[in-house]
Formats: structure tokens, C-alpha cells, sequence
């Protein structure tokens, strides 16, 4: 992950997407390109700071000669390859996996991007049926510590909490996942709590996860009260003074008090990921 | 210990034991202290990573579950995160994660070939006579259902088919399988891949021997990596996994690879409902597919070869593991093979329930120790497979073809079947036909040629419905009967042989719910890790279930369709991609017009 690149200049790629020529340097991936052109591409299991595990496919395209669409993020560019990113067949792919979604799991809370595509495709969830009638992930929310809210039922399963607790960030392998198919679910051994796992606090998952079903206990508490108003929120970048690494930290400020802490995802030091005392070591400030 | 956090649960001695039993056996554990798995450490986990699903087995049978201190010991033995083991353990239908009932689990098959002969009633039979009895998928005795097997705490698994609350009495008090059972066929003079089962010893290197055996391994050696490859890709031989892909180039590919080691994978995770050809010649005739994996160990200059065999099979993999002991003793498997100078020896794995591990490489990351999750393709096994090195997987009686076209040359192989399908099937006859079993048959006969050879349809002239090909595969109707079942022809008909079964069903079986039922094994063994198929499959099933209690069918085709379009199109591997067509066969041909 902070490897210095050293490589050699990469050589150019040419390719076809959407009917137009692109270049793109070997090793980039579809969705590299398609973002190089200003092609809008969604997507949900991806991260700039993780390693692509393509789950979610909703940032499928169709490229010829391959009978079965093709996840964008994970996919490397070849030369000749001709892609489409809005054939009948990828919308049909991308609305379906939003509905599946959307039927199964609580979106409330996703990042407005995912509000914006669902609208975009004509996502209609509740055509898979009443929800009091078909299966979902209801559960209620896993309080059990003063820092994280563990709310499942708002999960993906877009194993990206995953990633990060494990060896794209954190390297402390508290969570997996669990069970098999619809039952699938992210755990502790056993299902123990975080406070008896090997969890150590440092929020990346939460920092990760794309639809609130992990957050700051402060976030949980004001969205219950109602008092939860990103738009009444200032954010501030400034630098962890716990240690002398220089992480870039961001101070998510809402009436004059710290609600969340974050790091920007192409920052150097941190690639977006903290550790207990900067994201969590706040309190002081507002004691 | 390296910086990893273990719980502080306690094993008891016997599951220490066990664990310690498989590291013994199978690889020793170097711990190196103080380290760390943040710096590449976890590169070399590999080395031991691999034995925690031999580890699980061990702890499974010596408990009768998967305990919180045998899974903690585990993982500080192999260095495991116990959450990653906990996710590895909980995605097998065959470990249980809470303190067992009873002492044995029923597991007793209540798929779509054991439900017309009875299981539904037998469930409820066995449950009434006190055991602790679990619904299970396909247990690959479709010929004989309704199938059952009993998994038992400190003692070996029991294969009971047909299954009765007597017989699986008799069976755990005498720890005994059911006998294997004897080919519609035997002793027939056309077959090639059937022709020991039945005949030979299964338990005896020497009678396989006397019955031709290991002359191939001869011929191989004399012939060299090249030109056993050219052989085999003039025979034309192609996969029988389902997909079909030319086996000489998947060996040229791995032959050509720089990389070391290599691997040769025999994909024995027969599991598509339907399904038990493999099953009949590992126990039938075990030291064959030793040999032919041998033989494509050298052609490929693999090292190192693996059986991953189902866990529901106890009786095969029991004859399979003791073939390889003697061929090792017997100098055929290790350091020098048969005085050929090179190395090849084999690990056999067992599955521990879970349909998705015989996708090629689901199967490679349970073999690991993670998850059976399918990988993204490309890139390709031949490259990235095993460990992420160059790998040749093959099915079973794609392997088993390998020994008669190194005796008698591609050309020889290449006149049998049709010009684009040489060679000859294995088809699994089950349901309503006289004789169900396996059976040989050239390619290019019919399917009702199939049919006659079985002893034809019982208690009608032509069948109601055929399912062709397995779950993953189409149903068929009596237009089809005349249908050539070769590669090309089924492809043209829009349906395929997939692991070629070919169920049958008649008048009064209730197709609505074989349908229901097929979509019930889908969501059920899909692995949950895109949401095509870990969702796609729920709403499917949803769909027939509200087919079956009176919805009409104009309602719901329009989700139907939606939900097999995306399935098809964005799934990440084979089960999701297939998961629709054997119910949109249905409903095209009018089998769900029974549903109101």
C-alpha cells in the first residue's frame, strides 16, 4: 500500500469505450479509463485505498467477446478491447444489482451517489415484493462499547471493513466474513463483541464502510436524537499531534463540537486510514 | 507466537490431540518467534494455512462441532486469525459452530432425485425414531435415494442408500456403508472408463495390475511431457467438468509456464444434484484415477498433485486414500516414480459441504484454508491457481480418459464418439427409469437411445420431463428424445450435458416443486459473495414459492426474467451464472402450468 513507485514508465494501452479511442498505461483497469474520459461509473465495493474485490458488480461493463459482463474496477485494460458502458445489458445488470440491494438492506444512509444511480437506473426495490414478506437483513443495530455502532442491517457485504481491519490497512484480522450465501454476514470469532475480539479501535472499517452500517457511536447517538446535520457541519484539516508520523487528520465539527474524525483517502502518510489516538483521541478538546 | 490475538478458550485434550494429529501428517509448523504478519508474514502462512480444513475435520470429528477452544488451538497452531477461521468454518454445511445434539447427525437428502422415492417421509420417520436428523442437499446417491448419511462424532461417516429407519440403525450399529453398488452395465465389452469398476479389487494394487492397470503410467514415462501432451490434445479429449475446454491445451498451457512449483488438481467435489459417476469409479476402481493423475503430473511437470474429493463420500475417499498409500508404497507415487526419476506424489482434501468448492477455483481457496469463494477470472489456473501458481485441474472422468489414449494413441481415441465429441460419457440415470446408475455410452447417442439402455421409462412410454445436465443445467421434454447428446449438438439445442445427468421424471412427480426446489439449492449453496447470486437466488426462490401458493405466472415473469438476466450476465462465477437456466427451461416447456 505505501510503496514508492519505482517502476519503469508503463507502456500505453489503446482501447475502445463506448465508441471512442482511449489511452490508458498498461495496468490501469477499465474503471481507470472510463474515469480518464469523464465516464460516470458507479460503484460500491471499490476504494481508492483497498484492493478491488469485486462483489458488488455494479460497475460491470460489457466488453466484446466476453459472454458474461465484466467488473470495471478489477478488470485490466488490454489493447483492442472494446467496451461498452450503457449497452441494455449493463443497465439491466447495474439497476438489478441496486434493487436486489436496495430490497435486502436498509440505504438510508448510503453515500448520496448510491441515492443519485439507483435514480439514474429506475431502481423500483419494492417490485421484489412487500418487505414484511421477502428476506432481508433487519437486525437490530450491535452496541457495545463507548465508539462503534455496528448497524448490519444497513450492511452490503462489501467486505471493505474487512479489507481494512486485515492486510490492506490495519493487519489486525478482528472481523471476516461468516455464514454463506443471504446469511452471509461480517463477525467476530463466535460472533464475540469487539471489546473481547481483537479489535483495536482504530476505525478504519467505519472510515470505509459506504452505507453507515458502521459508524462513531456520536454519529449513532445525534441520528437517533435528531440532532445529526451534515450541512451545519464544518470540516478541518489539520495534523494528529499524538506522534511524530504526521498524519492529516479531518475534524468534522457540528456546533462547535468534534462529531467524527477522518483522513483523506490519497493523503501519504495515512491513505486514508488512523490509528485509536487520532481518530478517537478528541475528547480532551471539548472537555 | 506472532501478533495475532487468540481467545482465551480452552481445547480439551482430545481435540489438542487431534489438531496435532493433522499438522503430523500432512506438514510441520515452524512458528518463528515474534512474528509479524504485517511484514510478508503473510506470504508464508501459505506453508501451513492449507491444513486448517484438515484441522476443522479433525476437530468436527473429535467433538461433533467446531468448539471455541479447538478452533482457538487451531489457529495458534497454524497461526490463523480466529475470525478468518471462524468465517472458514461456518461456510461448510458440514461443521457445526454450536454443542452437538446427539452423539451422530442424520443428514438425510431431500433434493430433487431423493424426493419422488420417499425422503420427505423419511425425515420425519427418522425424527420420530430420535435421531438428530438434517435436510440435506444432494449426497450424490440419486440412483439408490432417498440417500442418507450419517456424520458421526470419534468414528468415520456412513453412507446408508437406500436409506430406512432400519437400515441406519443397522449401519452405525455395525459401522458399516452401504455395499457400493454394482453397474447396470457390468461386464459389458465396450467400456473403457467403467471396464474395472465392478471387476477389480478396489483395495488391491496387485489385481489392478492383472487387469491392465499402471501400463499406462509405463507408456507415459517412455513418451515424455510432449508427446503424452500431443496425444492427449489429438484424442480431443475436452473437459467433462461441464465446461468442456480442450484438456491438451490446458496441459500445454501449465507445461509451458515458467513457474514452479506446479500443481495437478483432480476436482472430485462431484456435487451437482444428479450426480455420481465420479463417485461410482472411486469406489469402484480408485488406483485409475491415481494412475491418471500420475500421468498428468508428467506431463505438466507438476510435483505435487491433490484430490479434492467431496466430504459425503466416505466410502471413496476412504478406497482413494488407500490406493495412494500403496501406490506410494509400492514406489508409484513420490521421489521417483516408477524409476522415472521424477517426482510426483498426492495429498487427498475433503470438502465439508459446500457445492460452490467444485467451481475450479472456489476449490483452490478451500484447499488454502479461506473461504470457498470463487476467484475473478483472469486470471486463469493455468497461471494463477493453487497458491497462485500454475495449476492443471481436471474432473475426475476427464482424468480417467488420459490412461487408454496413452495405450492406444489420440488418433485410436479420436475415432470413437462424433468428430467434435470423441470419446465416450458417463451418464447418471436417475428417477423413473428401470435401471437407474451410471453408465458409458459413446457420444452421438440419443437421449432416448440413454433411456432405452436404462430399461426405459417406468410406467409410461415417454417421460414427462428429463433434466439434462444437473441443476446447472435444462430441462428437456419428449421433443428432445432424439436429441444427439454430444458437445455440439446439445450446445445447438440451447441446453447442455453439463456433469451428465440425465433425471428423469414422470406424470405424477410434482415438477412445481422439483422447480422450487432447484432454486432452493441455489440460494443455499451460493457462497453469498456477490449480490447477483447471494440476493438473485433468494428472490428466485421467493418467485417459485409464491408460484407454488398461487401466483399467477403473468405476474411474475417480468421479475423472473430480470432476476435470471442479472445472475447471467454479472454473477462472479459458474453457480450464479447457471442458477436460472434449469428453471426458465421449465417454464418455457410448461412445466409450472400445473401452478394455479
Amino acid at each position: 500500500m505505501n510503496d514508492v513507485p519505482v517502476s519503469a514508465p508503463r507502456r500505453p494501452v489503446e482501447l475502445t469505450i463506448d465508441g471512442g479511442t482511449v489511452r490508458v498505461p498498461e495496468g490501469s483497469t477499465i474503471l481507470d479509463a472510463c474515469r480518464q474520459e469523464g465516464i460516470d461509473t458507479p460503484t460500491l465495493c471499490w476504494a481508492e485505498n483497498l484492493t478491488p474485490v469485486n462483489v458488488c458488480r455494479v460497475c460491470v461493463v460489457e466488453v466484446e467477446n466476453s459472454r458474461v459482463l465484466v467488473p470495471s474496477c478489477s478488470r485490466w485494460v488490454e489493447d483492442g478491447m472494446v467496451v461498452s458502458t450503457d449497452s441494455e445489458k449493463v443497465r439491466t445488470s447495474r439497476r438489478m444489482v441496486y434493487e436486489l440491494l436496495a430490497s435486502s438492506v436498509d440505504l438510508d444512509r448510503a453515500d448520496a451517489e448510491v441515492h443519485a444511480w439507483m435514480e439514474h437506473y429506475g431502481a423500483d426495490p419494492g417490485r421484489m415484493g412487500d418487505r414484511a414478506d421477502i428476506a432481508t437483513v433487519e437486525q437490530p443495530p450491535k452496541l457495545q462499547d463507548d465508539l462503534y455502532v455496528r448497524d448490519y442491517e444497513r450492511c452490503i457485504l462489501c467486505y471493505k471493513c474487512v479489507e481494512a481491519c486485515g492486510e490492506d490497512a490495519q493487519f489486525t484480522f478482528a472481523i471476516a466474513t461468516a455464514g454463506r450465501g443471504f446469511d452471509a454476514h461480517i463477525s467476530t470469532e463466535f460472533d464475540v463483541s469487539l471489546p473481547d475480539s481483537a479489535c483495536v479501535y482504530c476505525g478504519n472499517c467505519i472510515g470505509v464502510c459506504p452505507t453507515g452500517a458502521l459508524v462513531f457511536k456520536t454519529e449513532h447517538d445525534m441520528r437517533e436524537e435528531g440532532t445529526w446535520d451534515e450541512d451545519a457541519q464544518s470540516v478541518t484539516t489539520t495534523v494528529c499531534t499524538f506522534c511524530g508520523v504526521g498524519c492529516n487528520l479531518e475534524l468534522h465539527v457540528q456546533d462547535e463540537r468534534i462529531v467524527k474524525v477522518t483522513s483523506p483517502a490519497d493523503h501519504s502518510v495515512t491513505n486514508g486510514h488512523l490509528c485509536i489516538k487520532g481518530r478517537f483521541g478528541w475528547q480532551h478538546a471539548q472537555s | 507466537m506472532p501478533d495475532l490475538r487468540f481467545s482465551e478458550a480452552e481445547p480439551s485434550d482430545a481435540e489438542r490431540l487431534a489438531v496435532d494429529g493433522v499438522v503430523a501428517e500432512l506438514g510441520a509448523v515452524v512458528v518463528v518467534e515474534g512474528e509479524r504478519l504485517v511484514y510478508a508474514g503473510r506470504a508464508r502462512t501459505a506453508e501451513r494455512r492449507h491444513l486448517l480444513l484438515p484441522a476443522l475435520h479433525a476437530i468436527q470429528r473429535t467433538s461433533g462441532w467446531i468448539s471455541p477452544g479447538g478452533l482457538d488451538y487451531a489457529c495458534r497452531q497454524l497461526e490463523v486469525p480466529p475470525a478468518e477461521a471462524y468465517g472458514v468454518a461456518t461456510f461448510y454445511h458440514l461443521f457445526t459452530h454450536e454443542p452437538p445434539e446427539a452423539t451422530d447427525v442424520v443428514h438425510v437428502c431431500d433434493d430433487i432425485a431423493c424426493r419422488p422415492p420417499g425422503a420427505l417421509g423419511l425425515i420425519d420417520e427418522l425424527r420420530a425414531a430420535g435421531h438428530n436428523v438434517k435436510a440435506s442437499p444432494c449426497l450424490g446417491q440419486c440412483e439408490r435415494g432417498p440417500a442418507v448419511l450419517v456424520q458421526r462424532t470419534g468414528d468415520h461417516d456412513l453412507t446408508i442408500a437406500p436409506g430406512s429407519v432400519d437400515g441406519v440403525a443397522v449401519a452405525i450399529s455395525g459401522r458399516t456403508s452401504a455395499a457400493s453398488v454394482t453397474l447396470p452395465q457390468a461386464g459389458s465389452p465396450g467400456l473403457r472408463l467403467l471396464a474395472r469398476v465392478g471387476v477389480v479389487d478396489p483395495g488391491s494394487l496387485d489385481d489392478y495390475r492383472a487387469n491392465g492397470g499402471y501400463r499406462a503410467l509405463d507408456a507415459a514415462i517412455s513418451m515424455g511431457p510432449d508427446r503424452i501432451i500431443e496425444e492427449v490434445s489429438t484424442s480431443g479429449l475436452s473437459g467433462r467438468g461441464g465446461a468442456a475446454f480442450p484438456t491438451g491445451v490446458k496441459w500445454r498451457g501449465v507445461a509451458d509456464q515458467q513457474g514452479r512449483p506446479r500443481h495437478v488438481v483432480c476436482n472430485a467435489d462431484e456435487s451437482e444434484p444428479g450426480t455420481f459417476k465420479d463417485r461410482v469409479v472411486m469406489e469402484g476402481d480408485p488406483f485409475s484415477l491415481v494412475e491418471a493423475m500420475t500421468i498428468a503430473g508428467i506431463a505438466v511437470g507438476a510435483e505435487q498433485g491433490w484430490v479434492y474429493i467431496r466430504g459425503e463420500y466416505p466410502v471413496a475417499t476412504h478406497r482413494l486414500r488407500m490406493a495412494i498409500d500403496q501406490a506410494r508404497a509400492a514406489g508409484l507415487l513420490g521421489a521417483d516414480v516408477a524409476g522415472s526419476g521424477k517426482r510426483f506424489d498426492i495429498d487427498l482434501r475433503s470438502g465439508a459441504g459446500a457445492y460452490i468448492c467444485g467451481e475450479e477455483t472456489a476449490l483452490f481457496n478451500s484447499i488454502e484454508g479461506f473461504r470457498g469463494e470463487p476467484r475473478n477470472k483472469p486470471p486463469f489456473p493455468t497461471t494463477h491457481g493453487l497458491f497462485g501458481e500454475p495449476t492443471a485441474i481436471n474432473n475426475v472422468e476427464t482424468l480417467l480418459n488420459v490412461p487408454a489414449i496413452m495405450l492406444d494413441g489420440g488418433e485410436a481415441y479420436r475415432a470413437t464418439g462424433t468428430d467434435r465429441s470423441p470419446g465416450t460419457r458417463l451418464f447418471c440415470l436417475s428417477g423413473r427409469v428401470a435401471h437407474p446408475g451410471t453408465y458409458e455410452h459413446e457420444f452421438g447417442i440419443t437421449l432416448r437411445g440413454v433411456l432405452d439402455a436404462a430399461g426405459g421409462v417406468v410406467g409410461a412410454d415417454e417421460p414427462h420431463a428429463v433434466l439434462l445436465g444437473g441443476a446447472a443445467g435444462f430441462f428437456v421434454r419428449s421433443e428432445q428424445l432424439d436429441l444427439p447428446l454430444t458437445l455440439e449438438d446439445t450446445r445447438a439445442a440451447g441446453v447442455s450435458l453439463g456433469s451428465g445427468v440425465v433425471m428423469v421424471f414422470g406424470e405424477e412427480d410434482d415438477m412445481v416443486d422439483t422447480v422450487r426446489r432447484v432454486a432452493e439449492f441455489f440460494r443455499d449453496e451460493s457462497c453469498g459473495q456477490c449480490v447477483p447470486c447471494r440476493v438473485g437466488t433468494v428472490r428466485q426462490e421467493e418467485v417459485l414459492a409464491r408460484l407454488r401458493d398461487g401466483a399467477t405466472l403473468d405476474d411474475e415473469v417480468e421479475l423472473l426474467d430480470d432476476l435470471a438476466a442479472v445472475m447471467r450476465d454479472a454473477s462472479i462465477c459458474g453457480l450464479g451464472q447457471t442458477a436460472s437456466g434449469a428453471i426458465r427451461s421449465a417454464l418455457d416447456l410448461g412445466l409450472l402450468e400445473g401452478a394455479r
